[in-house]
């Protein structure tokens, strides 16, 4: 062994305890942003070891140096802008636009070496096999988590809804025709056919599309997190392509603990990976369209109202929901409860573990907001202090305060974890109208008697509170 | 041993890793493990970096590799840095918090 492979190897292996310890430590409230970083520089420190290894065995080029500088201020200048400049809210679909870049760029060096056969000319007959299969499962696994993840990204953004055939059992025919197609093309790639090539990378990225298309809003962070995992599953792959061992491990690594996670966020949400995939939107399917009876009994009031109560009141509890995400008011719910705070009112906010546009969304706009963050409850600390609760102002969550997940087990929501807002004395739903939630699911809350609607877009009807607030002295000390 | 045989190795106990090493993650940490987790798929630059570095005179190749490179940086240094600006929130509040109590 040279010196410079030793130090490529000591470099590999550090990155890789790095690289463990910063997933594991992202796990933790606590060490989360050091892990954060460590594993950004256990990433420089493999490319470092890359480069190093390469100038010790062979030379880097001056043109290799130029096109990796080129590719490397491209995209490092690109994603730091995207970084900085995206609003927090927008998270779910800046994080699936990422992912779908890594799969595009694990195709690629797929696609690359397929097409001109790059490597050092040392592969045996065995590896030869692996070496097809792997850039195989590179392209088939990239392609998807490319249009996979753009499809989730535009619709997270609005830019594109499910057009209606897609909804129906047809779209399982045309994806089971495309999985077939790529496997009929997977065969000839390895057969060494460029046609193969191009079929596999165009019926894959079809796939891609065609899987996630149907899938409703609210379930694309389970199928994000599914995407991420296929991302390391592709730079595994990928790692076999160009034999790198980091490769493998850390794409390994990412795609197996992005399965857990997947798993957990299945849970929070009280749905299967298999009925996100292809159940499509609970919605859609008869049993529910039972439960969408017509509202009879609403009691709904005025922003003036709710004012009054509110300044009445000595424990208040926010539940903010998905309504609060999209309409961006996390601020002005912020001066709200600044100013009911000044007043002597206690607030806590009730956080189900899938409030927001994506699990855990909703702690991060909160603490954009200022909002401390020991007066953010989980959903099981705060369920018992419901009944001694004043006030709850339920903000844009629809679901997630539904009874019927406990008292109807009829409901195609039974089972699912949902805060006990209706416990409290006096509960206020800020909602735009009496559309129903993502479940389609008819909310029996809104038709008991402690609770009043508030109709109106939730950053408005929250501007609209906090002028009320001080008209009436809250807010203003002494 | 072959580098494939070993490598079918080294991805059999990085998958058990991966498995282990997130066991209870709070709901609070489901956003930023995500997308972390994400910025460390971009690792397959090392592929394209590789690649160009082996592409010789290859002008496509050297393209294709660079091209490749730019979106597993995009998705990197992107990656990483959103989920500090997410993180920073976080832990922002915390000494303050502490001093209040």
């Amino acid at each position: 062994m040279t010196a410079t492979e030793i130090f490529k190897y000591a470099i590999d292996l550090i990155a890789v305890l790095l690289l463990g310890l910063g997933i594991k430590g992202l796990s933790k409230v606590r060490s989360a942003r050091e892990a954060n970083r460590l594993a950004a520089v256990a990433m420089g420190l493999a490319v470092i070891g890359v480069l190093v290894d390469s100038i010790g065995s062979n030379g880097i080029s001056t043109s290799a140096w130029i096109w990796i500088i080129l590719g490397t201020i491209i995209g490092g200048f690109l994603g730091m802008i995207t970084a900085q400049r995206v609003p927090m809210t927008a998270m779910p679909e800046t994080v699936a636009l990422f992912n779908g870049c890594g799969g595009m760029s694990s195709l690629l060096v797929a696609i690359g070496v397929a097409l001109f056969q790059v490597g050092d000319g040392q592969v045996d007959l065995s590896s030869a096999w692996v070496e097809k299969i792997s850039i195989v499962i590179s392209v088939f696994v990239g392609a998807i988590t490319f249009s996979g993840s753009i499809v989730a990204m535009a619709k997270l953004q609005g830019w594109l809804s499910t057009p209606s055939w897609m909804q129906s059992k047809f779209r399982h025919f045309i994806n089971i025709l495309l999985a077939i197609l790529s496997l009929i093309a997977a065969i000839n790639l390895i057969q060494g056919s460029n046609n193969g090539l191009t079929l596999l990378t165009a019926s894959s990225m079809l796939l891609g599309i065609g899987v996630t298309l149907p899938i409703g809003g609210a379930d694309m962070p389970v199928v994000i997190s599914l995407l991420n995992s296929y991302s390391g599953v592709a730079a595994a792959a990928a790692g076999f392509v160009v034999q790198s061992q980091l490769l493998i491990v850390a794409g390994a690594m990412v795609g197996a603990a992005g399965l857990i996670l997947t798993q957990v966020m299945c849970n929070g949400m009280n749905r299967s990976l298999i009925s996100v995939l292809f159940g499509g939107a609970l919605g859609s399917n008869s049993t529910s369209k039972n439960n969408a009876g017509e509202y009879t009994n609403i009691t709904s009031c005025s922003v003036e109202e709710c004012a009054l109560t509110l300044e009445a009141a000595e424990r208040v509890v926010i539940v903010p929901g998905y309504g609060l995400a999209v309409a961006q008011a996390q601020h002005t719910l912020r001066e709200v409860t600044r100013a009911l705070e000044t007043s002597g009112v206690e607030v806590n906010y009730a956080i189900h573990p899938v409030a927001g546009r994506m699990p855990g969304h909703m702690n991060v706009l909160l603490a954009e907001a200022d909002v401390p963050y020991e007066q953010l409850k989980e959903m099981d600390i705060i369920n018992p202090d419901f009944p001694a609760t004043d006030v709850v102002l339920v903000l844009g969550a629809n679901d997630v305060v539904n009874p019927q997940a406990k008292s109807d087990p009829n409901s195609p929501l039974y089972g699912m974890p949902v805060l006990d807002v209706q416990e409290a004395r006096t509960v206020f739903v800020v909602k735009r109208g009496m559309s129903a939630g993502y479940s389609g699911i008819k909310n029996d809350l809104f038709e008991l008697p402690n609770t009043s609607m508030v109709f109106g877009d939730a950053k408005k009807v929250l501007g609209d509170l906090l002028v009320e607030l001080k008209e009436l002295g809250v807010g203003s000390k002494g | 041993m072959s580098f494939s045989t070993e490598a079918l190795w080294i991805l059999l106990l990085g998958s058990l890793l991966g498995l282990e090493l997130i066991g209870k993650v709070p709901p609070t940490l489901h956003t930023p493990l995500m997308s972390g987790a994400n910025a460390i798929s971009g690792i397959t630059m090392l592929a394209a970096l590789t690649l160009i570095i082996k592409a010789g005179d290859n002008i496509p190749l050297l393209l294709m590799g660079s091209v490749s490179l730019s979106f597993a940086l995009f998705n990197v240094i992107g990656g990483f840095l959103v989920t500090d600006r997410m993180l920073a929130m976080f832990s922002r509040k915390a000494p303050k918090a502490k001093g209040k109590r």
